[in-house]
């Protein structure tokens, strides 16, 4: 039980990692920037999983509830709002992406370099 | 038995990521994607968080999965050369992740009510909303009016990222904006799929009418503006994926979503505007109304509907400008 209370913290250094891995070591750019969602992703995982409350229930007050734990409403108020940035910028990303495939005619990093250098 | 389900969905979530980013065909990882957000969407609701489960499962499986495709279209379904690195990568992401699993022993366990972050300011936000503000969503009371400076801020995240892509990408689309008579010997979308399309046209108005449930019911139970605008989003442009954009664009034009994306951040300034001329704060609606709680419920009402048209709008205007780059 001890280490199961901390199975979700594996799972977010997991995810952080897998997508710093793709960021890194993928050529692509269209993988970079699911790389970079997967990391974001991890990050939300973090914020919601420490927002939690052992027997709590979600910050939504109804008749019956009045004397119930609530989990902690303010690291959903973060991260609600962060998804959507988050879909905002990733959409910024892809339209940059979009216009270097129109300019160079292709997304791979080496392909893209080597084209600059000539 | 929660636990259990919470961590089966956790060793799915990682197994969905390595094969995410194994996959060498893009199509592959963007599909994976979307179920990977699925996943996220119901982790986040085993942990409490109705909204931000509302919110991952509306955006990360719906419109960020039609975004990427959009994408993919553009440039390149599948990756080429293996990169070369990889051996170097491997070892600085295990180290890493090795020292961040140390770390976490340190951290308090999953759930204990008394972890740091449940001593601040958490505590005070769910005493006060009910005489304060007297709605049952604390999310909600928190996001639009504790903190309604930050959910401004996102706002205009949201609305810049949308202007810069319409910057990146609609330089050329003005030729091709033509509203002539639509040729219908030459279907756009899936118009020529009788199945897709009956079934589509079915669960329009559901989704919308759901949309707009969301929106307004954000105060008492999950919802608020920006699920509500992936949610409109979602249903034109399921729309547009099924008559062509053109049709899309006849419903909802260009010029009409560009105001949608000001006009939506404009709202949510005007409001705190009004705060300022009234005698209050900025952003301080109690004095919206000779009633504080009565001027709280109209404030939250009319940000919330500024996010929820801003999100719309960009969302919408993004795809558009994907969909139109198609047609060079």
């Amino acid at each position: 039980m001890e280490l199961l209370g901390l199975y979700y913290y594996w799972v977010f250094a997991a995810l952080l990692m897998i997508g710093f891995y793709a960021v890194i070591a993928k050529l692509n750019l269209i993988k970079k920037l699911i790389g970079l969602s997967l990391f974001q992703a991890a990050v939300f995982l973090l914020y919601i999983t420490m927002g939690k409350v052992e027997g709590g229930t979600a910050p939504i007050f109804t008749s019956d509830n009045a004397d119930r734990l609530f989990s902690n409403p303010l690291p959903q108020v973060l991260i609600l709002t962060a998804i959507v940035v988050g879909i905002s910028t990733t959409s910024l990303g892809l339209g940059i992406v979009i216009r270097i495939k129109e300019e160079y005619g292709t997304i791979e990093e080496n392909e893209i370099q080597e084209i600059d250098r000539q | 038995m929660t636990v259990i389900f919470g961590v089966f969905l956790l060793t799915l979530l990682v197994i969905t990521a390595i094969a995410i980013v194994q996959a060498r065909n893009l199509f592959v990882s963007v599909m994976l994607s979307g179920i990977f957000s699925l996943l996220l969407a119901a982790n986040f609701f085993l942990l409490d968080a109705a909204d931000v489960a509302l919110t991952e499962a509306a955006i990360g499986a719906g419109i960020s999965t039609v975004l990427l495709l959009g994408a993919l279209v553009l440039t390149a379904d599948s990756e080429r050369a293996p990169s070369t690195n990889r051996l170097v990568a491997l070892i600085v992401v295990v180290t890493t992740m090795l020292v961040l699993i140390y770390a976490t022993f340190e951290k308090p366990r999953f759930g204990d009510p008394f972890a740091p972050v449940h001593q601040h300011v958490a505590p005070w936000y769910l005493d006060k909303t009910r005489e304060a503000i007297d709605i049952p969503n604390v999310v909600t009371a928190v996001l639009g009016s504790f903190r309604g400076y930050d959910t401004l801020g996102e706002v205009f995240v949201v609305f810049t990222a949308g202007i810069g892509v319409l910057f990146l990408l609609g330089a050329r689309s003005g030729e091709y904006a033509q509203q002539g008579p639509i040729d219908s010997a030459q279907p756009g979308g899936l118009r020529h799929y009788l199945i897709p399309r009956v079934v589509g046209r079915l669960l329009m108005p559901f989704i919308l009418l759901f949309g707009f449930y969301v929106q307004f019911h954000g105060d008492y139970g999950p919802g608020g503006g920006f699920q509500a605008g992936a949610i409109v989003a979602a249903a034109v442009i399921l729309y547009a994926l099924l008559e062509g954009e053109d049709r899309a664009l006849r419903v909802m034009p260009r010029g009409l979503l560009t105001g949608l994306i000001a006009g939506g951040a404009l709202i949510y300034g005007a409001v705190g505007l009004a705060g300022i001329f009234l005698g209050g704060n900025f952003l301080d609606y109690s004095v919206l109304s000779s009633d504080p709680v009565k001027g709280q419920h109209l404030g939250i009402l009319l940000i919330e509907a500024g996010v929820g048209i801003t999100v719309t709008g960009v969302l919408l205007s993004i795809f558009h400008a994907f969909a139109a780059r198609d047609k060079f």
